[in-house]
């Protein structure tokens, strides 16, 4: 359902596509055997075949094929057993042989499909047009002297997969929403850590606007828009400037544009006229890509349960809310903990601790999971402990604070403060006597219809017993004695 | 000792057996050679100090008996080869001054059996040519002179034209080259001596300096059919760096190349008979046809359709892919650069400056031919034409077991004879061009000299992989022929 923008000479539709890039999880590079660690110290992850110095040739590492085809099924796409590297003829300062070894007429993985889910509770399916294997460039660093350009080859060669949507998408709602699905399935796979800060994922938005029912408009292309907040302003941005400049009669050309976070614009990087031919031939020191049923069927095997799957699972035979579901599935280690937390428990108890619990906290400290000082199967644990009613809801919430703190078992801090919850009537019964004789008027008041003042008494019984008091035990007991 | 440099690999490696002489006295024989014919400009770096500390290592080995296939044979290497630590240019002005930190995979394996590096030899820049004149370190001379005393300097043929000079002239014992279009059979004719160019594939292309990656291939200069199967044999192999390099076995060669060409089928193709070819190129192959009859070979006459169009279809491929690999010569990470206002001017100026003529011509040429719009009616039709030859091939293999041709359509020429005109200069390579289309192996063996008492080659052609038959027919072709013609500055110098 289309979003449309409303402009001075009536409403305007969106069409976006996005070329993702993502660089595969892999040790070493598409073509070399250089590690890709990330934030390495300039210039150390590299062989001499990434720096083309003469006579180096490339072979293709296996892993990053894998990873590829992985990714191919993941996204329900067509894998195709023949692909052809090819040779994009460029000339830049970090791009060391002159030619970025890509694919073009003939990629590893075709047609396939995502579903992303919107605000509005609806599902959309947004068309993956292809995928293909690529070496990065280098990185070009302007601004460590005042004169010269520097150039770090860590990445140069590192093995990318570009993934080239439909231009399916009408709002910057569905450009946000299919890229965080996209990143999603990716980690899920294992394919990419997804990582948008550290350039692991980077995006390429095509935009064009037009009246409804009318033909495509002319596109530009947006480089640089390397998070989901940049995707959402640089089309609100670029719809804006498209539509302001046809309606002020001024065509849109074709051009490639790049988005200044700083400046929340998007400008002319070069026109078409300016375009690079690129020269693409298949490049003679690589022979086809032939990839046998088998590896295929091999992978397929060992594809893991992705999000959407996951959800329904989640919902359906663990009987989560759709929200809790939701927030579970959006990053895979989440998931992972939460399965781990919930495994032979009580599902909704283990969704609730570790959604407004763990999250909680994380999130206010300003850490991620990984971070996180209690571990899956220490929260598991503590709710272990409230399950078999050794501790309440309440002193549990004291003891995971104490654990996030710390990160000691729940049990043993239990143990070390004596913060068993007492079940033991008798003593339960002392404590509301003397509550009772305590307060005679307040006895009276309620025994004359002031029910309210039952939560009081609960109150002080909790607060005489220090919280460890079972709160069931004590309304029972309350409410009898109150009662006599 | 001038002998010494006189022998055959198989004859030095008995001498160093049966210690008549040492790697260091073989060695030093050659290196007093090299510094006697400076005067061809047949090396651009001379490593005698690595050349006699290898030679010495290759002395200690045999004498406790763990000796290579090529222990202490001193050998030249085209400067195309990666060296590691030794500086090597691809006789380029952009590459004048490299020292790769690397060793080619052929040059290892060459090393590995025990070979001595006398030094790097000059070629065509990049190996893109005809004649040795494009080197950016001067042309090579041809110790062959025409008969009656002529003084006219004449071309070693090229690419290789250093390696295979430095070869006739008795500098060394034997010489790798690389053949991208005839680039070491040509040479090989112009100089009197044996080339053969393997099967691509045969040999890796790792560390070796690129020209065109789809048809480069290494091979090697002998002074008998023998010797040229024995490098072989040590340069080639699977090499998992190139993923175009093939696993299969190394066969023995040496061993093999000598069997009976009774009852092999060889094929005489019509085309290679090309209008203006000198009549003594015709009669040469005349006698070699006569000589592997009376060897007990059947001849057969084939044909070959597609022949004609080998030519303009390299000169498309070749650029193309050229074009391509000399991008990475842009004077940012290493040899020269031509600093610029900016980094598009620097490129420039680095190029304009590194790159000779042929070069710049081959790059604007294969730019061209790849570009949008004329990719298809030069390229793309090129890639069919090329397929087209390769099915020429198998067909004319289903018919026989080799193919007898000319080397070159000419005997060596003068230096500068050709250089006006790149067609003509092009046109040396009409015989060899087409075996490296459909990468087969292919020989070039001296068979005679021409009425100006220049040496001329006989062309082997063989099946994929079948280096073996090319090897067989080449010693058949050796014997028959018996050529033992020498250049005169080479009998004068041993008188």
């Amino acid at each position: 359902m289309a979003q449309l923008l409303q402009g001075e000479t009536g409403q305007w539709e969106l069409v976006i596509g996005l070329e993702v890039h993502a660089q595969i999880t892999a040790q070493s590079k598409l073509f070399s055997g250089a590690p890709t660690t990330f934030g390495a110290a300039p210039n150390t992850q590299v062989s001499f075949v990434d720096a083309a110095m003469p006579g180096m040739l490339p072979v293709l590492n296996e892993k990053c094929v894998e990873q590829a085809v992985r990714t191919g099924l993941g996204l329900n796409a067509v894998i195709h057993k023949v692909s052809v590297f090819e040779r994009k003829n460029y000339f830049y300062a970090d791009l060391p042989q002159g030619y970025q070894i890509s694919q073009f007429l003939h990629p590893i993985v075709g047609k396939g499909e995502i579903e992303v889910d919107l605000s509005d509770g609806s599902v959309k399916k947004i068309g993956v047009t292809r995928l293909h294997l690529e070496q990065d460039a280098g990185k070009s660093l302007h601004d460590q002297h005042p004169t010269k350009s520097f150039v770090d080859l860590n990445r140069s060669g590192c093995a990318l997969m570009e993934i080239v949507s439909e231009p399916d998408m009408r709002s910057a709602e569905e450009a946000t929403a299919y890229l965080s699905k996209l990143r999603m399935i990716l980690q899920y796979l294992g394919t990419c850590n997804g990582n948008m800060d550290e350039g692991s994922m980077r995006a390429d938005v095509n935009i064009s606007v037009r009246k409804p029912g009318d033909e495509l408009g002319t596109r530009c292309e947006i480089k640089n828009v390397n998070s989901l907040k940049a995707v959402q302003a640089a089309i609100e941005y670029e719809s804006r400037r498209q539509i302001e400049s046809i309606e002020s009669g001024e065509p849109i050309t074709q051009q490639t544009r790049l988005w200044d976070p700083a400046k929340m614009e998007t400008r002319p990087m070069r026109s078409k006229e300016e375009a690079h031919d690129y020269r693409y031939f298949p490049d003679p020191d690589l022979l086809p890509l032939e990839l046998d049923e088998g590896l295929i069927e091999k992978i397929r095997a060992t594809l893991p349960e992705l999000p959407d799957e996951k959800k329904h699972r989640l919902i359906e035979t663990m009987g989560l809310s759709i929200y809790d579901a939701g927030v579970l599935i959006a990053e895979r280690r989440r998931a992972d903990y939460f399965e781990i937390v919930a495994k032979n428990r009580d599902a909704k108890l283990a969704a609730n601790w570790v959604i407004n619990e763990l999250l909680g906290l994380l999130n206010k400290n300003g850490q991620t999971l990984e971070e996180s000082p209690v571990s899956a199967q220490q929260l598991g644990g503590l709710i272990d402990l409230i399950s078999d009613q050794t501790i309440s809801g309440k002193i549990a919430k004291d003891v995971f604070a104490e654990m996030f703190e710390t990160g000691k078992n729940a049990s043993d801090i239990v143990e070390e403060k004596g913060m068993k919850q007492v079940t033991d009537t008798g003593a339960i019964e002392k404590i509301i006597d003397e509550v009772i004789a305590e307060n005679p008027d307040n006895v009276t008041a309620y025994r004359s219809g002031k029910d309210k003042l039952f939560g009081f008494f609960v109150g002080q019984v909790m607060k005489k017993s220090q919280g460890k008091a079972n709160p069931a035990t004590v309304n029972e007991l309350l409410k009898s004695k109150l009662g006599q | 000792m001038s002998a010494l440099t006189h022998l055959t690999v198989t004859e030095a490696i008995k001498g160093l057996e049966n210690k008549e002489f040492s790697a260091v006295e073989l060695t030093q024989t050659h290196i007093k050679a090299i510094e006697n014919h400076r005067h061809l400009n047949a090396f651009i770096t001379e490593t005698p100090e690595l050349a006699l500390k290898q030679a010495a290592e290759s002395d200690k080995r045999r004498a406790a008996g763990t000796a290579g296939a090529l222990d202490g044979i001193p050998m030249a290497i085209k400067d195309l080869f990666c060296t590691k630590n030794v500086r090597t240019t691809a006789a380029s002005h952009i590459l004048e001054n490299f020292v790769p930190a690397y060793e080619s995979t052929v040059t290892r394996n060459l090393f590995n059996q025990g070979a001595v590096m006398l030094g790097k030899t000059s070629l065509d820049e990049f190996a893109m040519g005809s004649s040795n004149t494009t080197s950016y370190f001067g042309n090579v001379i041809n110790p062959w002179k025409k008969s009656g005393g002529s003084n006219v300097d004449l071309t070693p043929g090229g690419s290789s034209g250093g390696s295979a000079a430095a070869l006739a002239a008795r500098l060394c014992m034997g010489s790798t080259g690389t053949d991208t279009g005839g680039s070491i059979r040509q040479p090989a004719g112009f100089c009197g001596i044996t080339g053969i160019k393997p099967t691509y594939g045969r040999c890796s292309r790792w560390g070796i300096v690129a020209f065109a990656s789809s048809l480069d291939q290494a091979g090697v200069f002998g002074r008998s059919v023998e010797d040229t199967a024995l490098m072989l044999k040590s340069m080639a192999g699977y090499d998992p760096k190139d993923s175009t390099s093939a696993d299969l076995e190394v066969p023995d060669w040496p061993s093999l190349s000598k069997q009976s060409v009774k009852g092999l089928k060889i094929g005489i193709p019509k085309e290679y008979r090309m209008d203006g070819m000198p009549e003594e190129i015709e009669k040469l192959w005349q006698k070699g046809i006569t000589g592997l009859k009376d060897s007990g070979a059947e001849i057969i006459d084939v044909s070959l359709p597609h022949t004609k169009y080998a030519l303009p279809t390299y000169y498309i491929i070749a650029p193309a892919e050229a074009s391509s690999n000399l991008a990475r010569y842009d004077g940012v990470r290493y040899g020269l650069r031509v600093e610029g206002k900016d980094l598009n001017d620097t490129y420039e100026n680095t190029r304009a400056a590194g790159f000779g003529d042929e070069v710049k011509r081959r790059i604007m040429i294969g730019t061209y031919v790849l570009s949008a719009g004329y990719y298809d009616a030069y390229y793309i039709k090129a890639q069919k034409v090329r397929r087209l030859i390769l099915q020429d091939f198998e067909n004319v293999f289903t018919q026989c077991d080799a193919l007898l041709t000319p080397t070159a359509p000419s005997a060596a020429f003068a230096i500068g004879e050709n250089e006006d005109d790149p067609i003509k200069m092009y046109l040396n390579d009409v015989f060899t061009v087409p075996a490296n289309l459909a990468g087969l192996p292919g020989i070039s063996v001296p068979a005679g000299l021409d009425a100006n008492g220049l040496p001329l080659g006989l062309q082997i052609i063989g099946k994929a992989w079948d280096e073996e038959t090319v090897f067989r027919v080449a010693y058949a072709i050796e014997q028959a022929a018996n050529f033992t013609s020498l250049p005169e500055m080479v009998t004068r110098s041993a008188a």
